[in-house]
Formats: C-alpha cells, structure tokens, sequence
C-alpha cells in the first residue's frame, strides 16, 4: 500500500512536470501527427488502412521514448533521482513508476493517427480489444527500449540524439511502412529482434488483416521481451547508479 | 551496540581510496560530527552510509538494520540532507515537500499537514508557493532539510548543513540540529567549520585522507593532545624589563608584548595566580587583566591531524549568538 502511494506520486510528478518539455513537444507529438497528416494526405483512401499500423507504431514508439529521455536524464541532472534512489522504494518500483507515465504517454500518442484517420475510413472492423493489448506491450517496450537509451545516456540532448539513432532504423526494420518481406534478406533476421516488430504485426492482424504471425505467438514474444528489458534496465540502474 | 556501527569501511574508486577502514559508533540522541577538510571523504562516508553507494569493504548497521544488505528497510528511518539541494526546480516548496512525502508512503492528509508545518518551522510559509529554483541558496538549504524530516526519521544526516550560506540562517539551522537531539533524533553531521563541530556536536571525529584520525568529545579531543599550561596578563604599563625576573622566579617562558602591555606565561605546570600577581603588585604594577589560556579545539585538530587550520576555510562567525 505504502509503495503503490510512492508509485503514483512519481508518476504523477512525472506528468506534471515532464509532458510538456520542449523536446518531448517536438519529438513525442508534433513528429508523429505531422509524419501521419503527411501520409494521409498523400496516399487516396483505399491505402488509408494499411498506413495506420505503421503509424500507431511510430507514434507509440517516438512518444514513449520521447518521453523516457526526458524525465529521466531531466531528474538525473538535477540530482534529484538521487532523492529517489534513498527512498524506501524497490529499485523495481522505481523502474515501473518511472515508466508507467511513458506509458501512457504512448497510448495517448496511439489516438492521433486513430482519430485522424476516422475521418477518412471506416474503422468499424478492427477489434478494438487487440488493438488497445497491442499498443499496450508496444508502449510497454518502447519505453523499455528508451529506458534502456536513456540510462547510457548522461544529458537530454544525448539521449534524445542516441534514441534517434535507434528509433529511426526501426521505422524501417520493423516493418511500419516498408513490409519485412521485401526488406533484403541479411536484414531480415534483425527485424525480427526488435519487439516493435511483433507488436506493429499484431495491430496489422486486426486492422488490414496481412499479419505474418499469430497474434497469441506474438503477444507471447513481447512479453519475454518486456521482462528481459526490464531486468537489464534494473540492473544497469543498480549498477551505474548506485556507486 | 550503538544506533549506527560502522566496522572497518573501506570504499575506493579506482585507485583512490576515498575512505580507508575507518570505524565508528553512535550512540541513539547523540550529535555525532565528522570534522575534516576538502576531500577528506566525509561525503563518500555518507553516501555509503545512507545506501547511495556500496562500500568496498567492511559492515554499516543502523538500528540493527544491515545498511548493505538491507538498504530500503534502513533507508525507511533515515532523513538525508546532501551537499547539494537535490529537490524539484519546477515544483513549489510545498509541492516538494508533499512529494517527498509520498515517496515515504504518507497519506495526502498526513503530507499537507507536515509540509505546512515544515514551512511554517522554517519561516518559509510565504514561498511556500514559488518554484524551487526561485530559492535563494539558504532557502534551498532550509527547504531541503524540511524535505529530509518529512517523515519524523530517527536518524538525520546532514553533509556541511551550513556550507555557503549566511550566519542567520546557519544559526538557525544549527539550533533545529540541536532541537532534533533533544527530542531524540540521532544526527550525524559533516563540516569542514571547526567551531560549529565545537559548538553543537556530542562527540567529533576527525578525519583526514579517508582515515579517522581521533574520535571524542571536545573534551576528551583536548585531554588526547599534552599542552601544558599558559596565562595571560594585560598590564598598566610594559613589563618587558621584568620577564628574566618572572622566568626565574616562576620557572614559566615569557612572551611580551610591547604593544598592549600583555604577557603570556608558560609552562609545563599549572602556573599559580596570586604569586605572580603579588609579585607584579609589589613593584607597583596593575594587573587589569589574568586569565589562564586554554587551548582551543583548532590546535588540537592542527596537531593531530597535521593540517592548517586555513585549509579548513574556518569561517568567521562574528556575532554569531547561538
Ligand atoms: N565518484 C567518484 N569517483 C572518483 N573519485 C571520487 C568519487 N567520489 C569521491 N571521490 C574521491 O574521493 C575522495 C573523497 O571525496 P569526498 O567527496 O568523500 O570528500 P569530502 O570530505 O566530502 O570533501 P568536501 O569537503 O570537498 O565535500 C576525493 O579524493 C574524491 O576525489
Ligand atoms: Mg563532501
């Protein structure tokens, strides 16, 4: 009970304090709905469906890292995470409250290219359930990925720059908008270890139905790959941090 | 056993040893003070002691509690104050405050009724409202002790409270270290002030390139250093035709001083009063002053550790009252 209250509090400090930072503007928002206002516009109707996949993926993945980069090498700066690192609070916890506002800050992010393309096309068959699950655990590993970034990192500028260095790639490699079968062949086994592949497949199975894998099998992968994530950041942090 | 044992503590980085097997204990209700100069290792003790950082070697315990293996059970008691304030800048004194509350599990309840009444005990209700970075450093200072208490801890740690700020307000904060005792906190404190260990710690340890070079009370500190005796005389007229005569006569070396009329006596034994007063009576000379000298806590620190006092960067506190 007494954690859950520290749990919320940084999370809630995080929102405040961090959502509305320049870099997190910039990178976290206004990238992704100018890139999807920008593929919309382009492509007539019929395309509309199979941009959106790609497109909730993309601005899950720049708003959760966005955002990760920010409050942490923010807080780090300041000295402030030291207050953290002395609370009574599980370095675990700490790990998870620092993430959780990411978190949402990625589904919320999900929404633009939604609600943009309701404007444009029916909608009405995707299945709402897999589709929030997906960008869930895309959210979930994003903000790993960029927990990952951000505690290599020493300042916000860094670790805004090396998450571009990740993120860009990815946009590419995990299939968003150019499909993995016809990357080249020596490629192709590095998009299959990057989690955003697996999610981006999923929202694909229910949105235009061209999925490469089962969605369950794929679920199944994030999963691992959130729990692996999790522990190399918690242990990175345990290590680097606490001196 | 003390509240706090620190057993054979060890930390180095790299090649440097920053702490090098040191040990203490600290008994519950005292002010425990470790005295030294730059880099001395008094914050890397700290950090090791409050689980920010892991010792090299040896063994922390506080309330029984192992700080190494245990650290977010120790931590749950302890309040820390870092050299630098360490709170939110965007936040509010009264944001800060709650918030770090929160992160010792208290209730909104309880939170809001403690951070107004931090603020309040500081004399800081009226910027309570404006953002951190706002503060001015004393103020900082203040609001981050406030933040360190938050949670009614047993035990206070404070790195050089009163470093950089003015003589008000490192006063006040020195007379809350010793309120703090007086309702039962264990404080242990560094500075590099000599008076301030002097004027509010318990016991002090000296500490000099990671080692612990005495630990005591002010007393037992001067009693360590063999000093013999001196007096003071200030005199109506200059005396100095007359210091191979008091050599003599009271076995004492003399220095005078032709400037204020003064002389000062030494000697390995306690110099008796009267004698020397009748003596300068005798031969029409009025005594307006005399007093036995006492050796002050900075010549003891000089001998044993080795270091000036001017690397101490002794502050000066005229009119000071505390
Ligand atoms: N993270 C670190 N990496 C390398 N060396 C360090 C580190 N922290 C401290 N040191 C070294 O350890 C020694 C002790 O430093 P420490 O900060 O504990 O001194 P201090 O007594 O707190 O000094 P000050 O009065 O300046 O605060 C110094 O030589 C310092 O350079
Ligand atoms: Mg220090």
């Amino acid at each position: 009970m007494k954690s859950w209250i520290a749990f919320w509090n940084i999370l809630r400090k995080d929102i405040k304090n961090y959502y509305l930072k320049p870099p997190n503007i910039s990178w976290g928002i206004i990238f992704p709905l100018s890139w999807s206002l920008m593929q919309f516009i382009r492509s007539p109707g019929a395309d509309m469906s199979e941009l959106l996949p790609g497109l909730i993926a993309m601005s899950v993945l720049f708003g959760t890292t966005s955002m990760l980069a920010v409050t942490i090498t923010f807080e780090r700066s300041g000295k402030s995470f030291e207050r953290l690192l002395l609370a009574p609070i599980s370095l675990s916890l700490l790990v998870l409250a620092k993430i959780a506002g990411t978190i949402l800050f990625g589904i919320f992010n999900a929404f633009v290219p939604i609600i943009l393309a309701s404007f444009f096309i029916d909608l009405h068959a995707i299945n709402w359930q897999v589709l929030l699950f997906a960008i869930l655990m895309i959210a979930i590993t994003s903000a790993l990925t960029g927990l990952l970034v951000a505690v290599s990192a020493e300042q916000v500028f860094e670790a805004q720059t090396l998450s571009n260095f990740f993120r860009f790639p990815m946009l590419f490699l995990c299939g968003l908008f150019i499909p993995i079968s016809s990357l080249p062949v020596f490629l192709r086994p590095v998009s299959f270890c990057l989690p955003l592949t697996y999610g981006t497949d999923i929202l694909k199975s229910t949105i235009t139905g061209d999925n490469m894998l089962s969605p369950l099998l794929s679920f199944g992968i994030l999963l691992i790959f959130a729990a692996i994530l999790f522990f190399i950041c918690r242990h990175i942090i345990n290590r680097k941090w606490i001196l | 056993m003390g509240i706090i044992n620190v057993e054979n503590l060890k930390k180095t980085y790299g090649n440097v040893v920053a702490v090098n097997d040191i040990s203490f204990k600290i008994e519950k209700g005292e002010i425990f003070g470790f005295l030294g100069p730059n880099g001395a290792g008094k914050t890397s003790t700290i950090n090791m002691m409050t689980g920010l950082s892991r010792p090299t070697e040896g063994a922390i315990t506080v309330a029984d509690i192992d700080v190494v293996k245990q650290t977010k059970k120790a931590q749950a008691i302890m309040g820390i104050v870092p050299d630098e304030s360490n709170l939110y800048n965007e936040m509010d004194g009264f944001s800060n405050l709650c918030f770090c509350a929160a992160l010792y599990g208290m209730r909104k309840k309880e939170r809001e009724g403690k951070a107004y009444q931090l603020l309040e005990q500081f004399r800081l209700n009226d910027t309570g409202g404006r953002p951190f970075k706002a503060y001015s450093k004393g103020m900082r200072r203040k609001l981050t002790i406030a933040a360190a208490l938050i949670h009614s801890p047993q035990i206070l740690f404070l790195d050089e409270p009163t470093t950089g700020i003015d003589v008000e307000s490192a006063g006040q904060i020195r007379d809350l270290i010793v309120r703090l005792k007086a309702e039962g906190t264990t404080v242990f404190l560094t500075t590099h002030y000599i008076e301030e260990a002097e004027r509010i710690c318990d016991r002090i340890a000296f500490i000099a390139k990671g080692r612990i070079i005495a630990t005591g009370t002010v007393r037992q500190l001067m009693e360590s250093v063999s000093h013999g005796y001196a007096v003071r005389l200030v005199t109506d007229k200059c005396i100095g035709n007359l210091s191979v005569e008091l050599q003599n006569r009271f076995k004492v070396s003399v220095i005078t001083s032709q400037s204020d009329h003064s002389l000062v006596m030494q000697s390995e034994q306690r110099i008796p009063l009267f004698p020397v007063l009748k003596f300068l009576h005798d031969r029409k000379i009025e005594v307006h002053e005399a007093r036995e000298l006492h050796p002050s806590l900075e010549d003891v620190f000089v001998k044993l550790t080795g270091i000036e006092s001017c690397l101490m960067k002794k502050d000066k506190e005229k009119g000071d009252k505390r």
